[in-house]
């Protein structure tokens, strides 16, 4: 039998054109009525006979070219379409197929419009905590070689790097401290900062909070030689501010000569300034490092000038976390936060930091009595330290070793022999001053703090024990209360301070800010600028004809004069 | 408790407690029986006491009273969504509570006041559409007078979000987004920030 080769005409219901014309039978089927093509010659259903080779081998052709001709309205073609209708259902291979063809055929329709994968990606978010895991791991690379390191331990026979796990372990008998993960980082920190600066001394002062972020302060003693740069920088801008004022008094006074009249000068000068204490000395004796936090870099505080320090006795305002945020008060603060954060550390450090009695003390060829040489201390080699239980007892086994800081603003009085500095409100101090002759005496250098005075019966410092179960091991810790937030801890030979809070002192009173000051004066009144009413016209003819009477007379005297002549 | 080993168990606060002890200043003494003198602070209160025949004293605990109430009503807080409130009315912890998204966590609105809502009403008609009853029936801190009373910080790189009054300095409330844990802590001297106002 003659096998026709590939398709299969009988799947197909309708088929190809019509080979052979109409030849008879039943009228011309048109293509959408049943039985269209059974009245072909050799499709007829009953027709058996296989027709001749040739015509069906062009008749199948001629069918395969017209399945696959490509719809115009969607890109398909029947042959395809068949194609996947027949693989879907013998794979799915449903029941009661014929019922559900043209259900089938639409599925398949639907499934070519499915989308294929997006060729978008979501970005990949970086969590936060993955950015600040790699500003620790910054921490944790040891810089530098280690050669520099062994180097540095032999020069100094004091390690510049203080042992603030250490110091971090003693606190925490306190219930004082932060998380062991951040007194790490800021350990690291901190040696980071020792191999970056000049640093002679370092040591981890505190955590000042803010609103939106919070501040890790050093403490560091710079080593000579580095800082007398600065210096010459600051006083050549002095120097030059002050010919400025100069030049410009002496045009004043050339004005005033000139006897044009002229708006009144105003006979106000300001107040000389303070002139700020020296990098090294008083206020500015150590320099200070903050950083927002442990592996951000750290940034140096400019030294503190008096005016500041008498400024921030008098506002009380929140610290934000950015240094260079402006503090808005009144009165006026002269800076921005890093000035207003600078004058707070000075007031702690001068009001707080305390050691045993007897661990400082001063050299012995120098007098203590000048009020300014009182300045070096040095560490007593014969200390012996007292028990825990005497230092918790009594306050007279502490001492200040910062110089406390006077009304002036600066620990060192300087006599500015104009004007004495009334105009400081009165604040709760520590100070027993007497101005006498308009000079400030601030305590001497290590007094003890049971001389501190406290406030409406509350005493300025607690002590206790940091247990009473094991006497042995505890520490003596001291809380200071005019300053909450400012400890220290004592051990044996070993003793610290620290600062944690928000960076305000205690005042039991609500805090009033400044009056704003009297309004000023009117220009006392001349007459020479004093308003009159202006002579109505009635007031100016009577004048004028009053002048002309005078001229008259004065005219007909004339005459009579020159008459009797 | 003085030494966290014997705990002694406090009344809860009346009205009188609460309004003497807002005129009392100063630093708390450590002693629980510490009598502060009314007649200095507020001779009237002093004076209907003696008549009633007690002496004219506040002791230190109530004082304490007072004051951890206080705390409580005015910074206690909770994450939204922590707690549920039935249409019956009663609130509870919601054990499908999975934490707030960093997102969410950085904002003082996913925050409430877990009192007596205050000011739940005052809100505009098109704010309340947008409000789920179910969870969110207690003041949020946005509204907060002073603006700006809170600070809010991440901590630990962003896993731990603490919130720090002002109003009472020492009140810390931390929260690990993505997890169930949150609270609140006091440590602190106890006296309200009255200069707040000045401080911001």
């Amino acid at each position: 039998m003659d096998q026709s080769p590939g398709s299969d005409p009988s799947q197909e219901p309708q088929s190809a054109y019509p080979q052979n014309a109409y030849e008879g039978g039943h009228g011309p089927y048109q293509p959408h009525e049943p039985g269209y093509g059974l009245d072909q010659p050799g499709y007829s259903p009953y027709e058996d006979e296989i027709p001749d080779p040739q015509a069906r081998m062009l008749a199948i052709k001629n069918a395969k070219a017209y399945l696959l001709k490509t719809s115009t309205k969607s890109g398909l073609n029947l042959y395809d379409h068949f194609a996947n209708i027949l693989t879907k259902i013998l794979d799915e291979q449903p029941t009661n197929a014929v019922d559900i063809i043209e259900n089938i055929s639409k599925d398949v329709k639907w499934a070519q419009f499915r989308k294929k994968m997006d060729t978008l990606r979501d970005e990949h978010l970086i969590p936060p905590t993955f950015e600040a895991a790699e500003k620790y791991k910054a921490l944790f690379v040891k810089e530098g070689g280690e050669d520099e390191h062994e180097e540095l331990e032999e020069e100094m026979g004091k390690p510049s790097l203080p042992n603030v796990m250490e110091t971090a372990f003693y606190f925490e008998q306190a219930g004082i401290g932060l998380s062991k993960d951040e007194s790490y980082y800021i350990f690291l920190a901190l040696k980071n900062l020792n191999n970056v600066q000049p640093i002679q001394t370092c040591r981890f002062w505190g955590k000042i909070l803010g609103l939106e972020m919070n501040y890790i302060i050093a403490e560091v003693q710079l080593r000579e030689g580095e800082e007398e740069e600065e210096e010459i920088g600051e006083e050549g801008e002095e120097i030059i501010a002050e010919g400025q004022k100069e030049i410009g008094q002496a045009e004043e006074e050339d004005e005033q000569k000139e006897k044009e009249p002229e708006p009144p000068k105003s006979t106000y000068k300001p107040p000389p300034d303070i002139p700020k204490e020296a990098n090294g000395t008083g206020t500015n004796k150590y320099v200070y490092f903050v950083c927002n936090e442990p592996g951000k870099p750290w940034v140096k505080l400019p030294p503190v000038t008096p005016a500041q320090i008498v400024c921030a006795r008098q506002i009380k305002k929140f610290f934000t976390g950015r240094l260079d945020a402006p503090v808005v008060s009144f009165p006026p603060f002269p800076g921005n936060e890093a000035n207003y954060l600078r004058a707070q550390i000075a007031r702690i450090s001068a009001g707080t930091h305390v050691s045993p009695t007897g661990f400082y003390q001063f050299p012995e060829d120098e007098e203590e009595e000048e009020e300014e040489g009182a300045d070096i201390y040095e560490e007593n080699p014969e200390f012996e330290p007292p028990p825990v239980v005497e230092m918790v007892e009594s306050l007279a086994t502490w001492a200040h070793h910062v110089k406390e800081i006077l009304k002036q603003g600066r620990c060192v009085w300087i006599n500015l022999a104009q004007k004495s500095e009334e105009n400081e409100e009165d604040e709760e101090e520590e100070e027993e001053e007497e101005e006498e002759q308009q000079e400030e005496r601030g305590q001497p250098l290590l007094t003890l703090i049971s001389e501190d005075e406290g406030m409406n019966n509350i005493p300025a410092w607690t002590a206790q024990a940091s247990t009473n179960l094991i006497p042995e091991y505890s520490v003596a810790i001291l809380q200071s209360n005019r300053w909450p937030g400012a400890y220290a801890f004592a051990s044996g030979r070993k003793f610290e301070n620290i600062y944690f809070g928000w960076g305000h002192k205690y005042n039991p009173e609500s805090h009033t800010p400044a009056l704003p000051p009297p309004a000023e004066a009117e220009f006392p009144s001349e007459p020479g600028i004093t308003e009159t009413v202006d002579p109505t016209v009635e007031e100016e003819m009577a004048f004028k004809a009053a002048q002309e009477e005078a001229l008259a007379a004065a005219e007909e005297e004339e005459d009579e004069e020159g008459e009797d002549d | 408790s003085l030494n966290c080993l014997d705990w002694s168990l406090l009344t809860p606060a009346t009205k009188e407690m609460l309004a003497l002890a807002e005129q009392l200043k100063g630093r708390f003494q450590g002693d629980p029986s510490f009598e502060y003198s009314l007649a200095e602070i507020n001779a009237e209160a002093a004076a209907r006491l003696v008549q009633s025949g007690k002496e004219p004293v506040i002791k230190e605990e109530a004082r304490l009273i007072a004051t951890i109430e206080q705390i409580d009503r005015a910074v206690g807080i909770v994450p939204r969504g922590a707690f549920v409130k039935t249409p019956l009315g009663s609130v509870h912890e919601n054990r499908h509570f999975e934490g707030l998204s960093l997102v969410e966590a950085k904002k003082l609105s996913s925050y409430f006041h877990f009192t007596e809502p205050a000011n739940l009403k005052n809100k505009t008609l098109l704010e309340k559409a947008d409000l789920d009853p179910s969870t969110d029936f207690l003041d949020s801190l946005e509204h907060d007078i002073p603006r700006g009373s809170w600070s809010i910080q991440l901590e630990k790189g962003g896993t731990v979000v603490v919130l720090r009054s002002l109003l009472w300095l020492g009140l810390t409330f931390y929260h690990v987004p993505m997890t169930k844990q949150f609270g609140y802590v006091y440590f602190g001297t106890g006296e309200k920030n009255l200069d707040l106002p000045f401080m911001l």
